[in-house]
């Protein structure tokens, strides 16, 4: 929360205020934020436990718009916490997959910053299309290239993936050679992020599709299959027939590739990029992310509609303490403990059921 | 050798109407025996008698439903091995417990170290060390890393262990299955040195012949139950065995059809070489059912994971479908998914471990092999997964839960089932059963026994382990004893007996390893 909305308020504001409530999206102001967990889960939500994280977000919700009203609720408020959530999305969206199948990256941050800066220095001379293209796909390799180190060589992914962040971390400085790259140019760029269709950015509506594809990839289509069973009992999965390297090794792939996209919108909506953005808070919000939604850091259990609400719940707290003007120091205390609690109850239950 | 009255009068042990269950299989019932003080006590019995579980109870490893246990006259309740080593009671299991980038000498004083001042004293352990390998004998470096040793001697460091705790007791589970001759006859030399020291010594053992070498008594389990304790003097192993065998049938198998004589070889084996496995060549037809029998360790798993690609294969050549002649076919090789493709599936030993995925849904367990037969462009059809799954699940007659309740809410027989349909819907030529029916009641053991039946009845192939002898009685038209990696007999009709599997698979006369 603190790193990649935090940046970039000030820009796209003026633009969003226009419009009239609800014109023309489904579900209107504050379904909206819904609509993603809605469309991933009903099969799930049924389950007792499996609730879990919808409830502290939905009062947290309702809170803040009593609290709050308007301020809150309204669509521009709103809209902005969902395009300020965009990248995060995408990454925790791909990240709960590496969680299923049994691993754990480590290198998001560091993938967010070399992929933007890449396709940002890119973008300054090339084709902007290009640009974003060749970062993603080198998001893909980067995150291929973790999956063939922490499943073909063998190596714990948490620390496989520390590893490759130091090194990621380090091209992206030499490529910008530690300066801020900036392109207020070049405005095809900016555009991928910035561009308003039906009062929603492009960068918002990119995270939409990105999450209900990965959704959709998870929880209906063989490949998600076999990150639950990679994850659960990757022994009992082998023998089954199920290439668990290969299945492990994809899920690092599209977590890198998320990465890069992350970080490409998040550059294009504040129209620079830097070796330093994204980096450890970001992974780390991500994962706090993931796992404040219930997807269970051992692998085989979770969800990304899960995810997605874990993120907004967070996202929710953030945008709570600026309302209220209250000290934001408070903020992080505040999520350690959250975060703490997700993870306590997550251990709890599974020490109940065995 | 002890008279009867000279045992029960130095009474070290005395164990009084041991029960004990395992969920609904009674792994011990009402065993009452004495063990006397520094005497050499064997237990002996086939696969799942209670031997183990026993010693385990002794130490305090597991802790008895019921009945009394004695020691030195005193009642005792270990609840755990740590009370258990308090009073002197050590258990060395099958599984070593040294940690192997330790040194001998921090080993064996792990956990009770000569401090100073909160620090470790090195000179001290060292001159510790020094005193307790020489009363006993052991040349034995303690500055050795104990990772590096052979297990012989990761054994001594156990003993050393359990002496430096005051050992009054030691239970030895298996202590010679894996070692080599010299080794054994090495570690015999150590047994009777502590039993002369006043040490006394539970001793579960395969093999009968040191049993015979060793003991001064034999305790002999069958089904749980105590058959009788004899001196060990007088006994032979066809004596010892013949007091193993001859139990009550508790289940009922289905009739055993004929296979039919011309039927195609399914699976055919030729010279094995894996780990564990040295050298094993079979057929197997379709519609038969081939057991393959041994003791615990004799490579019949290994042969099994080897077939199904799950270990490495290091020479030898597996073909499915190999015609009357048994050749040509094609050849299972690289992974279990190839496996699985060329028309293998295994239900593997430890349903837990290598079978299911416990917290995920039946239906996804269940489909997990076959999940392309329900799925358009790799996405998952719903409907028609629950269909094949409901419908696999109505042949292989599981229960409860439902098809989304998570895996380990099921009885082990439901879980055992679950992945009988998986294998199924791969529709196999061969079948391989590793340990089918371990841990699940009577009543899916039955269930259990007609489904091989009325698969192979439909042309299967099946390959079925079991520890069980009554099983591979009951079910195998054709039955391959395995020893130390190898097959030592194949059995036919009428030649397959209780007697001849355990001959064949104790060795008579020779060991084993």
């Amino acid at each position: 929360m603190t790193q990649p909305q935090a940046a970039p308020p000030a820009p796209e504001q003026p633009e969003k205020q226009g419009k009239p409530e609800g014109a023309g999206q489904p579900g209107g102001g504050q379904g909206r934020t819904l609509v993603p967990a809605a469309l991933l889960g009903p099969q799930v939500l049924g389950k007792a436990r499996e609730g879990g994280i919808i409830y502290p977000f939905l009062i947290l919700f309702v809170v803040l718009a009593i609290w709050k009203g308007e301020t809150f609720y309204g669509q521009t408020n709103l809209l902005e916490i969902l395009d300020q959530q965009s990248a995060t999305l995408i990454i925790a969206a791909a990240g709960t997959m590496v969680l299923i199948g049994g691993g754990i990256d480590l290198s998001v941050g560091a993938t967010y910053a070399l992929c933007q800066v890449i396709a940002m220095k890119m973008a300054i001379t090339g084709n902007p299309v290009a640009a974003i293209l060749v970062g993603v796909v080198i998001g893909l390799g980067v995150g291929a290239a973790n999956g063939v180190i922490a499943t073909f060589f063998r190596i714990n992914s948490l620390i496989a993936t520390l590893a490759t962040s130091f090194v990621i971390t380090g091209g992206a400085a030499l490529i910008t050679g530690g300066n801020l790259i900036t392109n207020f140019t070049a405005t095809g760029y900016a555009d991928f992020a910035r561009t308003q269709f039906l009062d929603v950015t492009t960068a918002a509506w990119t995270m939409i599709g990105v999450v209900i594809v990965l959704g959709v990839v998870l929880a209906r289509t063989i490949a998600g299959r076999y990150m639950y069973a990679a994850g659960s009992n990757a022994e009992a999965a082998r023998l089954a027939g199920v290439r668990v390297q290969w299945i492990k090794l994809v899920t690092f792939a599209i977590s890198g590739g998320a990465a890069a996209l992350g970080g490409i919108i998040d550059s294009a909506r504040v129209l620079s990029a830097s070796s330093a953005n994204g980096g450890t808070a970001l992974t780390f919000t991500v994962l706090a992310g993931i796992v404040v939604g219930g997807t269970s850091i051992l692998g085989g259990e979770g969800a990304i509609w899960r995810t997605v609400v874990g993120v907004l719940f967070i996202a929710l707290i953030g945008n709570g303490f600026t309302l209220l003007g209250w000290n934001p120091l408070y903020e992080q205390i505040t999520l350690g403990v959250i975060l703490l609690l997700a993870v306590g109850g997550d251990a709890w239950s599974r020490l109940r059921t065995g | 050798m002890p008279e009867t009255e000279s045992t029960l009068q130095g009474a070290d042990v005395e164990l009084k109407d041991i029960s004990k269950s395992f969920g609904g299989t009674h792994a011990l019932e009402g065993v009452s025996l004495t063990i006397g003080r520094g005497k050499i006590h064997a237990l002996v019995g086939e696969n799942g008698a209670g031997k183990s579980t026993l010693g385990k109870i002794i130490a305090g490893a597991h802790t008895a439903d019921s009945g009394q246990m004695l020691l030195d006259g005193e009642p005792v309740r270990f609840g755990s091995p740590h009370v258990a080593i308090a009073r002197g009671v050590i258990l060395i299991a099958q599984e070593l417990a040294i940690v192997p980038a330790l040194t001998v000498e921090q080993n064996v004083f792990l956990g009770v170290e000569p401090r100073q001042a909160g620090f470790q004293s090195r000179r001290e352990l060292r001159r510790r060390y020094r005193e307790l390998a020489d009363s006993v004998g052991f040349e034995l470096d303690g500055a050795a890393v104990a990772g590096t040793l052979r297990t012989a001697d990761q054994q001594k460091v156990e003993i050393l262990r359990a002496l430096s705790r005051n050992a009054q007791l030691i239970v030895m589970d298996e202590p010679t299955a894996a070692l080599s001759r010299p080794d054994v006859e090495a570690l015999h030399v150590v047994i009777r040195q502590l039993a002369t020291q006043g040490t006394t010594v539970v001793l579960v053992s395969h093999f009968l012949n040191e049993v015979l070498e060793l003991a001064d008594e034999v305790t002999i389990l069958r089904d749980g139950r105590l058959v009788q304790t004899v001196p060990a003097a007088g006994q032979t192993e066809q004596s010892l065995m013949a007091a193993m065998l001859g139990r009550s049938v508790d289940a009922t198998f289905p009739a055993r059809r004929l296979a039919p004589a011309g039927a195609p070889t399914v699976l055919s084996v030729r010279d094995l070489v894996a780990p564990g496995v040295h050298g094993v060549s079979f057929d197997l037809r379709a519609g038969e059912i081939v057991g393959l029998a041994g003791l615990v360790g004799a490579g019949r798993t290994e042969v099994a994971r080897a077939i199904y690609r799950a270990n490495r294969v290091h020479s030898g050549s597996v073909s499915i479908d190999a015609g009357t002649e048994g050749r040509g076919g094609s050849a299972v090789a690289g992974t279990p998914r190839a496996a699985l493709r060329a028309g293998v599936a295994m239900i593997p030993e430890s349903r837990k471990e290598q079978g299911l995925l416990l917290s995920r849904p039946v239906k996804e367990n269940v489909i997990l092999s076959t999940l392309a037969a329900v799925s358009v462009a790799g996405l998952v059809k719903q409907a028609a997964e629950r269909r094949t799954v409901r419908d696999v699940l109505t042949r292989v007659d599981a229960r409860g839960g439902g098809l989304s309740a998570p895996a380990s809410a099921l009885s082990g027989g439901n879980q055992q089932k679950l992945l009988f349909a998986r294998s199924l819907l791969r529709d196999p030529k061969v079948l391989i059963a590793d340990e089918p029916t371990r841990g699940v009641d009577v009543g899916a053991k039955r269930a259990i026994y007609e489904l091989l039946a009325s698969l192979t009845a439909g042309g299967l192939g099946v390959l079925l382990i079991s520890s069980d002898v009554e099983e591979i009685l009951g079910l195998a038209h054709r039955v391959l004893v395995m020893r130390g990696g190898r097959i030592a007999a194949e059995l036919n009709g009428d030649d397959i007996t209780e007697a001849a599997i355990l001959g064949a698979a104790f060795g008579s006369g020779e060991r084993g390893a």
